[in-house]
């Protein structure tokens, strides 16, 4: 009897012991952790970056970087799916990588509000075009720089399948009616779309479109700043009307809601035929090589969205992603990653780029160009982009993620028919209150 | 002879009270403060509770898990009972056809979820060449019911493995004596099967019931690579909403209260599963053999 109550006392002693131990670690090392790296000079760091078929002419550069001796970057690939929740969870946490890839824009300034960004040399800025560097930027200050080639929307479209209907690419939006009365009737899905749950991001990109042609620039830029309100503006009502028109005449197929993005989805849709149009970025035109290097070169073709009779909008303007960017945080060792930027405008590197179908923003890309293996399409996206008046970024990308993820689900809704246009837009304005 | 002290679940309960009572204190204290993940939480008292309280969508996404809770068990039990029953039987080929039955517990969650996505693409997997027996479009995730459907699908191929492997041996150590019994006074294989196994199996029953309960109230890992909560928010289910809070949102405090709302519920009904079926007691179903 009296073994068993002492070992119950020790038992409860050794738990309490434990637990204050547990407790005094756990209140210790609470809040936020701070950069672990030396913000001294030289160092190895890691550079996070999205997968993607560029990473060999990154790990080009870093490679040939690192035998310099200026220091040592270990390239750090992450897949695409997730790859800004990852990159912020690990920016909140000591495992912070040095320098990282990113859209720029909004998500950008949460890391600057949180101090987490180095603010780099703005000598910088003179390699790049300027409208480039505009997403790299926060709060008046440099922190990203473009480490890729431009990516512009526009439509993708099957020559052969154009040719065997005798129909021509449009130009304006009646002619979009036309074409979809057409291949509807030939039972050919006239615009493909990913509206998978995952895949929202290319429904955004028909509203980013339809809003900049019916209103101009000026109206998502304000909302941008910060003026919630303006999705109160018509034009949105009448983009969102326009989609459920499309819609409900069948633009997108009966299936879209389950099509994916890329290859198994839109792209071999596209590509064997099925479909007669994407609405896509630039970077369309390398998952096509993958699936059939002869269609990317004879059988796709390309063609700027059309402009809608009645809107503001230039319709030279583009939407996309300017570029991406290489940002460096406090945790990377200085010189090093500031070193390594350069490479983002050297001669080799921008020729890697551009040998695999990129179009880079640098002030020196022009003359570059002739190096391109399809300079037919290299040429129209330089043209499209040095010619824009105005190039608007993505909008998830520009809002940020916590903005970002709720406007998602209600574009999805929208393309559903889960949401009318007008739920549509008092859906969104609930979002920010 | 004397009963095990206490000491003997020291060990057990010292790793319980690092990897599990600490996280669930920190996460209820994280439901209190404001957090984003970069900078340091708020202290906000009870604001991300009374947002919690009156927001229809956290609602909605708790009815849609009971939904898929219920959908999993209605399918996954009498399947795996049925499979546990048979492969702890002692047929030719058993073995083999047991571990073939078996492999789909092996794979990650993650990959099989990507890999059904791909075979239930409408265009290029299965459903497109069975439009007569789904009907037109094969638009599987483009439907509440559909996405809800092949939740519970995939759900159950990776899962039945798991509950098989209970109900086997379980069913394994009913004796034999119950059935020859039976026999000499003339049951049949059905009557065998209701009036003794299913009554033998209780104990595994409640076991397998609360693991399914349990994974029901917090994996999202299927959700979020399958559906992503969509078409829309129809499958948004709370474990996955909490996910989207937290860290597609950056809302760490309100995903927090998300979290500790699971925990109270998940922990509820898993003892009131206890209680209800008196498995708390610890009778023995052997009791009088």
């Amino acid at each position: 009897m009296r073994d068993t109550i002492s070992r119950r006392q020790a038992l409860g002693g050794m738990l309490g012991i434990a637990g204050a131990a547990f407790m005094a670690t756990a209140c210790s090392s609470s809040g936020s952790s701070a950069g672990t790296g030396s913000a001294a000079g030289t160092g190895s760091a890691t550079f996070w970056t999205l997968q993607d078929p560029t990473n060999k002419i990154q790990q080009a550069a870093v490679t040939s970087f690192n035998s310099a001796g200026h220091g040592k970057i270990t390239l750090d690939i992450v897949p695409s799916a997730g790859y800004l929740d990852k990159l912020r969870t690990a920016m909140g946490s000591s495992e912070e990588p040095g320098l990282f890839f990113s859209w720029g824009g909004g998500n950008l300034d949460y890391y600057v509000q949180a101090g987490k960004l180095v603010d780099l040399d703005p000598s910088l800025k003179s390699h790049f075009l300027t409208s480039a560097l505009q997403a790299g930027t926060s709060g008046g200050k440099l922190v990203g720089v473009p480490c890729r080639g431009t990516q512009p929307v526009f439509i993708f479209y099957n020559k052969d399948v154009f040719t065997a209907a005798g129909a021509q690419p449009p130009t304006t939006w009646a002619e979009v009616t036309d074409l979809v009365a057409k291949f509807k009737s030939k039972n050919i899905t006239p615009f493909t779309i990913a509206g998978d749950a995952n895949d929202s991001w290319t429904e955004l990109m028909w509203i980013e479109y339809l809003v900049d042609r019916l209103a101009g620039p000026g109206l998502f830029a304000k909302i941008q700043g910060g003026d919630w309100s303006q999705w109160n503006d018509p034009a949105v009502l009448k983009a969102a009307q326009t989609i459920a028109q499309l819609v409900d005449s069948g633009a997108f197929g009966q299936n879209f809601a389950s099509v994916t993005y890329g290859t198994g989805g839109t792209s071999t849709l596209l590509a064997s035929g099925k479909a007669a149009m994407c609405l896509m970025g630039s970077w369309e035109y390398a998952n096509q090589q993958g699936i059939s290097a002869s269609f990317a070169k004879n059988g796709l073709g390309y063609v700027t969205f059309p402009a809608i009779e009645g809107g503001k909008g230039d319709p030279a303007n583009v939407v996309g992603n300017p570029s991406n960017y290489i940002s460096i945080t406090k945790a990377a060792p200085q010189q090093t990653a500031e070193d390594f930027l350069a490479t983002t405008y050297s001669t080799s590197y921008l020729k890697g780029l551009i040998a695999m179908g990129e179009v880079p923003v640098t002030a020196n890309a022009g003359q570059l160009l002739s190096g391109a293996p399809d300079p037919a399409y290299a040429g129209f996206l330089y043209d499209l982009v040095s010619k824009a008046p105005n190039f608007t970024q993505s909008w998830d990308q520009a809002l940020g993620s916590t903005l970002a993820t709720p406007m998602l689900t209600e574009i999805q809704k929208l393309f559903n028919g889960q949401d009318s246009p007008q739920q549509f837009v008092s859906n969104v304005l609930a979002i920010k209150k | 002879m004397e009963r095990p002290g206490a000491a003997w679940a020291a060990p057990g309960l010292a790793f319980f009270f690092v990897f599990a009572l600490l996280p669930m204190a920190g996460v209820v204290y994280l439901s209190f403060t404001s957090w984003d993940g970069l900078t340091s939480p708020k202290f906000t008292g009870l604001s991300n509770w009374n947002q919690f309280l009156s927001d229809g969508a956290v609602w909605q996404s708790t009815l849609l898990t009971g939904i898929l809770l219920v959908g999993n068990m209605l399918v996954q039990a009498p399947l795996s009972i049925l499979l546990g029953v048979w492969s702890a039987g002692y047929q030719r080929n058993r073995a083999v056809l047991s571990a073939v039955f078996f492999l789909p517990l092996l794979f990650s969650t993650a990959a099989t979820s990507i890999m059904w996505r791909q075979l239930l693409d409408p265009n290029f997997g299965v459903p497109s060449k069975l439009g007569w027996l789904l009907g037109g479009n094969a638009n599987l995730f483009g439907s509440q019911w559909g996405a809800i459907t092949s939740l519970v699908l995939v759900t159950s191929w990776q899962y039945i493995p798991f509950h098989t492997l209970i109900y086997q041996g379980a069913a394994r150590s009913i004796p034999e004596t119950l059935y020859q019994a039976a026999a000499i006074d003339g049951a049949g294989r059905v009557r065998q099967f209701i009036h003794i196994t299913l009554p033998q199996l209780r104990n595994a029953i409640i076991t397998s019931s609360t693991f399914m309960v349990v994974g029901g109230l917090t994996a999202f890992d299927i959700v979020l690579l399958l559906t992503d909560g969509g078409p829309g928010t129809d499958t948004a289910i709370l474990p996955f909403k909490m996910y989207q809070t937290a860290f597609q949102t950056y809302d760490f405090g309100y995903g927090s209260a998300i979290a500790s709302f699971l925990l109270l519920v998940a922990t509820g009904i898993s003892l009131l599963l206890v209680k209800a079926s008196g498995y708390d007691k610890m009778t023995s179903t052997m009791e009088g053999l």
